[in-house]
């Protein structure tokens, strides 16, 4: 049988590892560094290495290494692990009752196939502006597990990422996971986007999570996707609504705010006037909706 | 490298390169052609398999990943001879024009079957849409859907 073996998009070969704990993934990727790539879910990696954009003579997996996916809820707040696929977080129990924004921000990524494969770390680490994973974790204040050759430590999202495509992660460091403090969970989401498709990549995206008390914002943080080189969050705006009443004045006036704060590039997938605008409009539904959920609940 | 898949309820062994794709060893080792190659990078959904039952690309995952898992693809559903209710269904329907598209379709399908018995059309739209057809426009495949889930439902 004639069997086309011409596959134009055919992965080139690469060493491949397999280890099956933390420590050892950390040695092999400290040990051939800068020549090894961390293979997750795949969903980014592989088409980069299709294309060639990304050539690894080493390729380190980590779906063997047990203890890195899972969502649990811990003495210190909601734990997940890297590995954990999107689709388990979009279908826990636990992430739609204590940090419901993230459950909207990670159910419009991909396709049910892609989320099937993707995971949480991959989504963080390959740094992207507009990814929406990392958008919804930085308004929940999450808190990045990063193991390497000189031990663990944990850093807050909002300084793991250093630009495009780029982290804080130095040589043999891998993010284990990442923690949602008990402060920050189990309060108001929203996520917003503007994309043109389902599937499409988020042209600027909005996650607000706030906890209020009699109408009074107690907390909140406003994080945004694909106004700056990283994800960023508007912490002018956070400071401007902490104990205030979300009214109509105080709404329009947050909302002036964050269009002048996000930081995006004039020119681009879509202009710098443009993104104010919608981050106007964005930040002025996000508030009503949680305004209204409080007023609901009350 | 040695890894043992369970393709279609079927224990097999095979000998695979690191990179080799599952869609790969699927097309070119076992020889079921059903399962597509469309775009290559998780747009499209032609190749669209079932991995220990959840929907996946196969021109995505490594080989080496699927070891020790179960794969199904569209060769696996008819039974004796006989077309799987969601393969009536999509043909009945008219829901297939070239067919390039329709094994990843029926694959998820059936993934969106298994976990949700009765959707509706919104949740139908929703779950199908990193599958790609550029004949039908999809409304005979939502139609081919319902149908499905009917014809399933009386079997129950």
């Amino acid at each position: 049988m004639y069997v086309n073996r011409h596959n134009t998009h055919i992965l080139l070969g690469f060493e491949y590892h397999a280890p099956v704990s933390v420590t050892e993934a950390v040695k092999l990727l400290d040990e051939y560094s800068p020549d090894a790539k961390v293979l997750a879910g795949g969903t980014d990696l592989i088409v980069k290495m299709k294309d060639g954009s990304v050539r690894p003579k080493h390729v380190v997996n980590l779906k063997w290494v047990p203890g890195l996916s899972g969502i649990r809820e811990k003495r210190d707040g909601v734990w997940i692990g890297a590995l954990t696929k999107l689709r388990d977080i979009e279908r826990s129990e636990l992430v739609q009752k204590r940090l419901p924004v993230l459950r909207e921000a990670v159910r419009v990524i991909g396709s049910v196939q892609i989320r099937n494969l993707a995971t949480l770390g991959g989504n963080i680490c390959n740094a992207s502006p507009a990814a929406d994973g990392p958008v919804a974790l930085l308004a929940l204040d999450a808190k990045a597990h990063i193991v390497g050759p000189s031990g663990e430590k944990t850093v807050g999202l909002d300084s793991f990422f250093t630009g495009p495509g780029r982290t804080i992660l130095g040589q043999g460091e891998i993010l284990t996971g990442v923690t949602v403090p008990r402060s920050a969970a189990g309060g108001y989401g929203c996520f917003l986007r503007v994309a043109r498709v389902s599937m499409d990549i988020a042209t600027i995206s909005l996650a607000a999570s706030a906890k209020l008390k009699d109408g009074t914002v107690e907390d909140c943080r406003l994080a945004w996707g694909t106004v700056a080189p990283t994800p960023m969050r508007t912490r002018e705006v956070e400071e401007f609504l902490r104990g205030k009443k979300l009214d109509e004045k105080v709404i329009s006036d947050a909302a002036e705010l964050a269009s002048k704060s996000i930081q995006p590039r004039e020119r681009g997938r879509s202009s710098g006037p443009y993104k104010r605008r919608v981050a106007y409009g964005f930040t002025v539904e996000a508030l009503t909706k949680i305004a209204e959920s409080a007023g609901r609940n009350r | 490298m040695n890894i043992e898949i369970t393709v279609n309820g079927v224990k097999r062994v095979f000998e695979v390169e690191p990179q080799t794709l599952l869609l790969n060893l699927i097309r070119d080792e076992m020889d079921l052609t059903g399962t597509k190659y469309g775009c290559g990078i998780g747009e499209c959904g032609a190749c669209t398999v079932l991995l220990d039952g959840d929907a996946v690309l196969a021109c995505m995952v490594l080989a080496v990943d699927a070891d020790d898992r179960r794969v199904d693809t569209i060769e696996g559903l008819a039974e004796g001879g006989k077309l799987h209710p969601i393969q009536e269904a999509y043909l009945d329907e008219g829901a297939v024009q070239c067919g390039y598209c329709t094994p990843g379709f029926i694959m998820a399908t059936k993934a969106l079957l298994d976990e949700n018995p009765e959707p509706t059309e919104k949740e139908i739209r929703e779950y199908l849409n990193g599958n790609i057809c550029r004949c039908t426009g999809y409304v005979n495949i939502v139609k081919a859907v319902q149908s499905a889930a009917t014809r399933m439902k009386g079997q129950g």
